[in-house]
């Protein structure tokens, strides 16, 4: 039961780390396609790419929580 | 975790389709895309609601035969009902298997093979499990047991021989496997048909069918990733293994969202069958390697000769940490995203009534949604930071540069 109660601690607080990097992201690029609407595509892809590897670091506490979990 | 993280993702839904129509100009395709997805979601979702309220009926049908014959009732079965264990649930949904939940009771049993001393072996995996769905013991050649999901030779009592088990080669097709073999068959009949059809009416000519539907993926990934990461000169040599690592991805992603038969399976969310994609982007990657490359990575060019021995194992332990860093970020996504639809799913049964499943079924076709942007995404950052690495590896570098940088 504590285990299980850490683990969940730990997947939390990946989530405001990776929420807050997400979050950044998208302020840069709403920032970034407002100064520049011409390269808005250029702009979304790659924010796109840079949130899934900031999702990534966050699964990555998912899954650490997950086997410390069992 | 995902909860944050939904609000940003639905505008990235959002964004990730008007980028597919602004940039391949397949606006026509995505409509029939669209409908398509409308049809197999409401699909999906009756069917969940469907077997949701079976399991339903079935569960209370189970506690009061329980009651009625309680005495008589096996322990194990007892606890089963009693309380409805959430992780254990998720973990043996996600986990490899012998046997394919096909509808009911009814389940594919598929063979399992084994390689010991005394040569080859192979039987139903129907006979490593009893009627409750616990391990049983089969006598072959040795005696074996699933322990803990994995085959092992028992003794007479029933307890594990580690000696013999050691000498045991398990090469069984289990469900991913078996999985695979589908995605391989897909693959092959799609893109062979578009092959086809490109070696009947060349290149000139406006594409048909399957064709056209595999061109605007095929150029996204030369424009989108292999060009811009690997360059205009040398890419061509690397387009076979993107391609292959894309649509390998994406088809095995695709078909583990599919909750019944022919999907299910969770092969990409499997860590032998991420590392093994790791361990080809590792061998390609260092194999092309070039010979500035390695003097980056052994002898940092412009750097004093004390930082260069110090820069020397890190960039050392950075070749093994990339294709690690693939193998677990693709593992972890599509883990994640199955045991989030399960979690919803399970809820349900958390809560013991069906209406809670009036939450749990639109949220969990939500999460469906946004899974399908991700295991398209997770294929295209797979290839993509495949074409990064190989592209890093085969870049030729000036060198006045750095020996500018060292007389600064």
């Amino acid at each position: 039961m504590v285990v299980g109660s850490v683990a969940a601690i730990g997947a939390g607080l990946a989530a405001i780390g990776a929420g807050i990097g997400i979050g950044q992201i998208g302020k840069g690029a709403v920032e970034g396609i407002a100064r520049q609407p011409e390269a808005a595509n250029e702009i979304r892809s790659n924010m796109i790419v840079a949130a899934a590897f900031v999702e990534a670091v966050a699964l990555f506490a998912v899954v650490v929580a997950l086997l410390g979990n069992g | 975790m995902h909860l944050f993280n939904f609000y940003q993702e639905l505008r990235l839904f959002k964004n990730f389709i008007t980028i597919f129509a602004a940039n391949f100009e397949i606006g026509m395709y995505l409509n029939r895309f669209k409908s398509l997805l409308v049809v197999s979601l409401s699909l999906m979702a009756i069917i969940f609601s469907t077997a949701v309220m079976a399991n339903e009926n079935h569960a209370t049908a189970d506690t009061n035969h329980a009651a009625s014959t309680a005495a008589t009732t096996a322990p194990h079965e007892a606890k089963e009902e009693g309380d409805f264990n959430v992780t254990e649930t998720i973990l043996e949904h996600i986990k490899d298997d012998h046997s394919w939940h096909l509808w009911g009771h009814t389940s594919l049993h598929l063979p399992v093979i084994l390689y010991t001393s005394k040569g080859l072996e192979y039987f139903s995996s129907e006979k490593l499990v009893d009627e409750h769905h616990e391990p049983a013991v089969y006598h072959g050649n040795f005696d074996y047991k699933l322990v803990e999901g994995k085959t092992k030779i028992v003794d007479a009592n029933g307890n594990v021989d580690i000696v013999a088990s050691k000498q045991l080669w398990d090469f069984s097709i289990t469900k991913n496997v078996a999985s695979l073999f589908i995605s391989v068959i897909i693959l092959l009949v799609v893109l062979l048909s578009a092959a086809n059809a490109y070696k009947r009416t060349g290149i000139k000519s406006a594409p048909k069918g399957l064709q056209s539907f595999m061109e605007p993926i095929v150029l996204f990934v030369r424009d989108e990733v292999a060009i811009p990461n690997i360059g205009a000169k040398k890419y061509g040599k690397y387009m076979p293994f993107l391609l292959t690592i894309f649509f390998l991805i994406l088809t095995n992603n695709f078909l583990g969202l599919i909750p019944f038969f022919p999907g299910g399976a969770n092969v990409s969310g499997n860590i032998a069958f991420t590392m093994t994609l790791a361990v080809c982007v590792f061998i390609v990657v260092n194999l092309n390697a070039n010979k500035s490359y390695w003097e980056h990575i052994f002898w940092m060019p412009g750097m004093h000769w004390s930082m260069k021995l110090f820069l020397a194992p890190i960039e050392l332990i950075g070749v093994f940490t990339k294709p690690i860093s693939l193998m677990i970020r693709l593992f972890a996504n599509i883990t994640a995203g199955h045991i989030l639809v399960l979690s919803l799913i399970c809820l349900i049964f958390i809560f013991k009534t069906v209406f809670a499943s009036a939450i749990a079924v639109p949220f969990a076709v939500f999460i469906g949604m946004i899974e399908l942007l991700v295991a398209f995404l997770q294929a295209f950052i797979f290839t993509m930071l495949a074409a990064m690495y190989i592209g890093m590896a085969t870049e030729e570098h000036h060198h006045e540069s750095h020996e500018g940088a060292a007389h600064h």
